[in-house]
């Protein structure tokens, strides 16, 4: 009942506000289903619906024509991408090129494809589609086709289900509220997700928004975790300790048993 | 059932886990094996990275070879004194070992080093077991009896450092115990095995060791040169992923014990040429993975 009440209230926001000395001005907002995704022991992936409405000064300009994107972006963080060489007739790494900074996460919703939405200034600016968010600043000097492990970078988190560059559909109803759902799997790397909105006009961001969500393994996922980076040599004690455990409890068992 | 392996960082299934455990510990407790040479590729097979295969896998044998020691404690057919050698090179190889593995992970060539590894070494014991069986197998039809000498000199006799073991009848140079040790060492750290299928019959033909307290004593080593790998990778590498150990410890244990009941009512011949058929198998395909062009050439590492 919650949503039929909120179109009610946003129908009434153009008309609030329809003072003349307001420019043309639009802006968004936005919400989500989640602000926090916990990865837990059977963690297999989440879903989150991003949600928002237009809140506009004025009635809409009807010279153009409005379009939303959505997208969804891990943690950055320094990727190193390898390639393979057959060297004595076996495959083995050969080339790295470390990649200085990619998102751990990447979806994208839209209407249309990005390049009909948005001009590649506009792009470049607010760093909206996946290659610009990828940052490598130099490869070695005896790698001339660099731009092949970019590729091969979203090319092997695309089949993870980590990218999505093809855009994932969003539903706009009367120009004002729009949601799109989005897929997570469950080899989420942790961190803070970001998901920003952004409201294009003519080719260029008249008006963002964005939300956080936090993901992090918690319970014994995150204990473990933590004390294995944290506190290694005692970690290492207590899996030999458990280790020892389970097959003394094992031959015990059997012995009473068999 | 989807299980997130926390350092792993991949979601597997349980069940997969537990069953794969229980096959591999059903093949152990059949064989008379550890395992690990069996578990660690399917643990590759199923998308865990070879660094936390290894290191995990080094876990999961101490958790399957102890209630065996243990037995073997009980019947008193471990050669303590040998085992302490053969543990005092078993440690220094594996701190090697672990050293190696790290450097190996730094220049990003863990994957390539793991899987040669693997090819030799199931190749070469996958054949061996082959030949050796078939001949056994032709040679209890012939029904001609074969006698090897109960006591041989060889070279191993010309060693300085002797030693007298008592429990195994031996006053030999404690060089060689220390070497194989080290050797066993070495590979439980990089390969996440325990060794026994090089041990054993290193114990028997070059230490001339009596065969009745070869698997004891082997089985003693294990125990604590892989206590020591899961310590020394969990510090330096960070790989040891428990909740992956403890489902491999359950299916493992479990199967193990029904394996031994199975084992014992086969033929040992034809259980050893199941086992090097199964053992060539997986060598064959860990081989053409490497030598045929794979699919994707791009490989991805978070640093």
């Amino acid at each position: 009942m919650r949503t039929p009440k909120l179109i009610g209230w946003l129908c009434l926001l153009p008309a609030l506000a329809a003072t003349p000395s307001a420019a043309d001005q639009e802006s968004v907002v936005s919400m989500l289903s989640q602000n926090r995704i916990s990865i837990t022991a059977n963690f297999d992936g989440s879903e989150v619906f991003v949600f928002g409405a237009v809140k506009r000064e004025a009635p809409a300009p009807d010279d153009s024509e409005m379009e939303v994107i959505i997208t969804l972006t891990g943690p950055l963080e320094p990727v190193l991408v390898r390639r393979k060489k057959k060297i004595l007739g076996v495959w083995v790494n050969a080339d790295t090129v470390e990649v200085d900074a990619a998102p751990s996460f990447y979806a994208v919703a839209a209407n249309k494809p990005l390049n009909q939405i948005v001009s590649n200034v506009e792009d470049i600016f607010k760093d909206i589609s996946v290659n610009q968010l990828i940052r490598s600043v130099g490869a070695p000097q005896h790698i001339e086709d660099s731009p092949e492990f970019t590729k091969a970078l979203i090319r092997i988190r695309e089949s993870k289900g980590l990218y999505s560059t093809e855009p994932i559909p969003i539903t706009v109803s009367d120009d004002t509220l729009f949601g799109a759902h989005f897929a997570m799997p469950a080899n989420l790397v942790e961190g803070e997700y970001l998901a920003r909105i952004f409201l294009v006009r003519n080719k260029s961001v008249v008006s963002e928004h964005s939300n956080k969500i936090d993901v992090q393994k918690v319970g014994l996922e995150r204990w473990i975790y933590s004390e294995a980076h944290n506190h290694a040599f005692t970690y290492g004690l207590l899996c030999v300790l458990i280790a020892g455990l389970t097959g003394w409890a094992a031959s015990a068992i059997f012995r009473r048993v068999g | 059932m989807q299980v997130y392996l926390p350092i792993a960082e991949v979601s597997v299934n349980a069940f997969l886990l537990l069953g794969l455990g229980g096959i591999v510990g059903l093949l152990s407790g059949m064989f008379g094996v550890g395992g690990g040479f069996l578990m660690t590729p399917m643990l590759f097979l199923i998308g865990i990275p070879a660094a936390v295969a290894v290191a995990t896998e080094a876990n999961q044998i101490m958790a399957a070879s102890i209630s065996g020691a243990l037995a073997h404690y009980r019947r008193k057919s471990v050669d303590l004194q040998m085992g302490a050698y053969l543990l005092a090179g078993g440690i220094a190889g594996a701190a090697a070992g672990v050293q190696l593995f790290a450097l190996m992970k730094e220049i990003g060539q863990i994957d390539l080093m793991v899987r040669l590894c693997y090819v030799v070494f199931l190749g070469v014991v996958g054949s061996l077991m082959f030949v050796e069986s078939m001949r056994a197998i032709l040679r209890t039809k012939r029904k001609t009896a074969y006698r090897r000498k109960l006591h041989q000199h060889s070279w191993i006799h010309g060693l300085p450092m002797k030693v007298k073991f008592r429990t195994s009848g031996l006053y030999i140079s404690a060089i060689p115990a220390l070497i194989i040790g080290a050797c066993v060492g070495v590979l439980a750290a990089i390969m996440g095995v325990g060794g026994g299928f090089i041990m054993v019959p290193a114990m028997i033909y070059i230490l001339g060791m009596p065969t009745k307290v070869v698997v004891g004593t082997s089985l003693f080593q294990i125990v604590f040169v892989t206590a020591f790998t899961t310590v020394m990778h969990a510090t330096t590498n960070q790989t040891v992923d428990l909740a992956l150990a403890f489902l491999l410890f359950v299916g493992g244990v479990i199967g193990a014990q029904v394996g031994t009941r199975i084992g014992g009512r086969m033929r040992a011949e034809q259980l050893r040429i199941l086992l090097a058929i199964l053992v060539l198998a997986v060598c064959t395909k860990l081989a053409l993975d490497l030598v045929l062009q794979p699919s994707e050439l791009f490989s991805l590492e978070r640093v």
